[in-house]
């Protein structure tokens, strides 16, 4: 099996305060790996760091064998790692078709083409119609963003990274916020990813970490405190007792 | 499949002429002929709408706020008037065209340093810019003839052909086809996924990135066009009254672009052309009234227009166009102006 996502020995501060300690991750192609941890554990900050947001102090990523720390943000897009964001990070004046429309464009290399209009690329249209249909939006497709329900931005969310076409993919906390009625669609949208994609998830929600991973790894204070499988994750006292026994005081 | 069908319709609507673009054209080439007396006002408009759609194009589109916009009309404007004065390029559009290149290359240079920072950031640096043009301007007098401006501009007949006239026929003419192409290009540009990519990332800089759209790259080929577009403008300011002084760098001349997109609003192309006809009108009237405190009119305008909402004085003034329209051509042809968020 070979590593989709690697991080080593990586290190980052805010000022005296650090975030990230020494962290060696490996996700393994084709995994449902799930990153989970107590608020404040540096998950987001270690998603920053994979995705090129925050460089790290220290230490290196790699995907797929090759060394991505020093790439910025759009060309590791292109090198096949996209992500989605626990708080829409989407466009509100721009519709679904749009916004869909674009990424399919950027991933083909047409994003820079001043000249041909929107909709004039029969394999870009196609594209764009299978990906709307597949997260159920074609219906909404014509509306703007602000004005759709949160539980279709956030399918909106997860189609805009899929429309990257990612080999890995990092699904920050993808149910995060959405009501119970809408919450069945994002839920069966994650479990219908294409197999052939690394997830890299950072979730709270146990219910779906445990539905979902086939393996875990647990942040606290920014280092790995243990990983494994779902079941000896779950027995783990040490995580038990920061973790799971947290969430269970809550 | 109907999806697909769907999509590429819907795709493709955007960026279908309405009739109501095809009635506003029609009726600025109209102008032409229905008012022989007032060439100059209406090119100066004409003038004004271009450099307006300009800013548009950074700033509707891409976000990009500029007080100092003045910096690249006025090197067109010099570039203009120094290639005719010292009879370089003595064709007007080939002089025009170089002109805006150089804007563009200026455009290009200052674009690294306007990208980076946000809004306070870049209104300070593109005003800084202007300033700074505008004292090199005065310092370098040997080349740009100092507060006299260049002297004895004498242009040559468009294309060899069409001589300017002093009624300013031809210039009016002239500088309405110079923005009828230009626009055509720019309707173009925000239309295609280069187009939606800026609108990407004046929505959402950090998710623009995210799905791989190269953010800077995409505002620096923006800022360059808008430059080459305002280095037109001013060239065709130099090119029709046969004048280039300091005051084409002035900081009033940026400001007056805010008010214009202001009045019209952005991000729909048309925004900077109605504005700078009622811009332009305002301006008119106030002098005709209060020749010394029209200033104070154009104030009270702005604030209303803030106070009461472009959209709701939109309706308004559509109101009596829509009726008639409604009446020809059925409910859908009615004029809307699309909204884009105020800036």
């Amino acid at each position: 099996m070979t590593i989709a996502l690697e991080t080593r020995n990586l290190e980052k501060s805010f000022g005296g305060l650090r975030v990230t300690r020494d962290l060696s991750l490996k996700v393994m192609q084709g995994a449902r790996h799930a990153l989970i941890g107590p608020n404040g554990a540096g998950k987001t900050t270690v998603i920053n760091q994979l995705t090129g947001v925050l460089t790290p102090n220290s230490g290196s990523i790699l995907l797929e064998g090759a060394d991505i720390t020093g790439l910025s943000v759009h060309r590791r897009v292109l090198r096949g790692l996209s992500r989605t964001f626990q708080i829409n990070q989407l466009y509100p004046d721009l519709t679904p078709l749009e916004t869909i429309g674009l990424a399919v464009s950027e991933r083909m290399g047409r994003g820079g083409d001043w000249w041909r209009r929107m909709g004039t690329r029969s394999d870009v249209n196609a594209e764009i119609a299978e990906i709307l249909s597949r997260f159920h939006l074609l219906d909404v497709m014509t509306e703007l963003t602000s004005t759709l329900p949160y539980g279709k931005q956030r399918l909106l969310e997860i189609a805009v990274a899929i429309a990257a076409r990612p080999r890995v993919l990092l699904l920050d906390e993808p149910a995060a916020g959405v009501p119970e009625s809408e919450r069945h669609d994002i839920l069966a949208a994650v479990a219908a990813l294409p197999r052939d994609v690394t997830v890299l998830l950072i979730e709270h929600d146990m219910d779906l970490v445990f539905s979902f991973a086939d393996r875990i790894s647990v942040l606290v204070n920014g280092g790995l405190l243990t990983e494994g499988a779902p079941d000896e994750v779950a027995r783990d006292p040490q995580v038990r007792a920061v973790y799971l026994g947290e969430a269970a005081d809550a | 499949m109907t999806a697909l069908s769907d999509v590429s319709t819907h795709a493709m609507a955007s960026a279908r002429w309405r009739i109501s673009e095809v009635a506003f054209w029609v009726l600025a080439l109209a102008c032409a002929f229905l008012f022989p007396s007032r060439y100059l006002i209406m090119t100066d408009i004409v003038r004004l709408g271009l450099f307006a759609l300009s800013l548009d194009l950074i700033l509707g589109y891409a976000g990009i706020v500029s007080l100092g916009h003045a910096a690249f009309f006025g090197v067109g404007a010099y570039s203009a008037g120094l290639l005719a004065l010292h009879g370089i390029i003595n064709e007007p559009v080939i002089a025009l065209v170089a002109a805006g290149l150089v804007a563009a290359v200026l455009g290009f240079l200052t674009s690294f340093l306007v990208i980076r920072g946000a809004d306070l950031t870049r209104l300070m640096v593109t005003l800084g810019i202007a300033l700074l043009l505008e004292a090199l301007a005065e310092r370098f007098s040997d080349i740009t003839g100092g507060t006299d401006g260049l002297q004895g501009i004498e242009m040559q007949p468009i294309l060899g052909l069409f001589a300017f006239d002093m009624f300013g026929k031809t210039g009016f003419l002239y500088s309405l086809i110079v923005l009828f192409v230009l626009f055509l290009l720019a309707r173009r540009v925000v239309h295609s996924p280069f187009g939606l990519s800026l609108r990407a990332i004046r929505n959402n800089p950090l998710r623009a990135a995210a799905i791989g759209v190269p953010v800077n790259r995409r505002l620096i080929a923006v800022y360059t066009l808008a430059a080459f577009y305002a280095g037109i403008a001013g060239a065709l300011f130099t090119q029709t009254t046969a004048l280039a002084s300091l005051d084409v760098f002035a900081f009033e001349r940026s400001a007056d672009l805010m008010l214009v997109l202001v009045i019209g609003g952005t991000g729909y192309l048309y925004g900077g052309l109605i504005g700078a006809v009622v811009f332009k009108m305002l301006q008119e009237l106030f002098q005709s009234i209060t020749p010394q405190y029209w200033l104070f009119w154009i104030g009270l305008v702005l604030v209303v227009i803030v106070m009461v909402g472009r959209a709701r004085i939109h309706r308004l003034v559509l109101f009596v166009p829509n009726l008639i329209i409604r009446q020809f051509a059925g409910r859908k042809a009615a004029v809307a102006v699309p909204e884009s968020e105020a800036s």
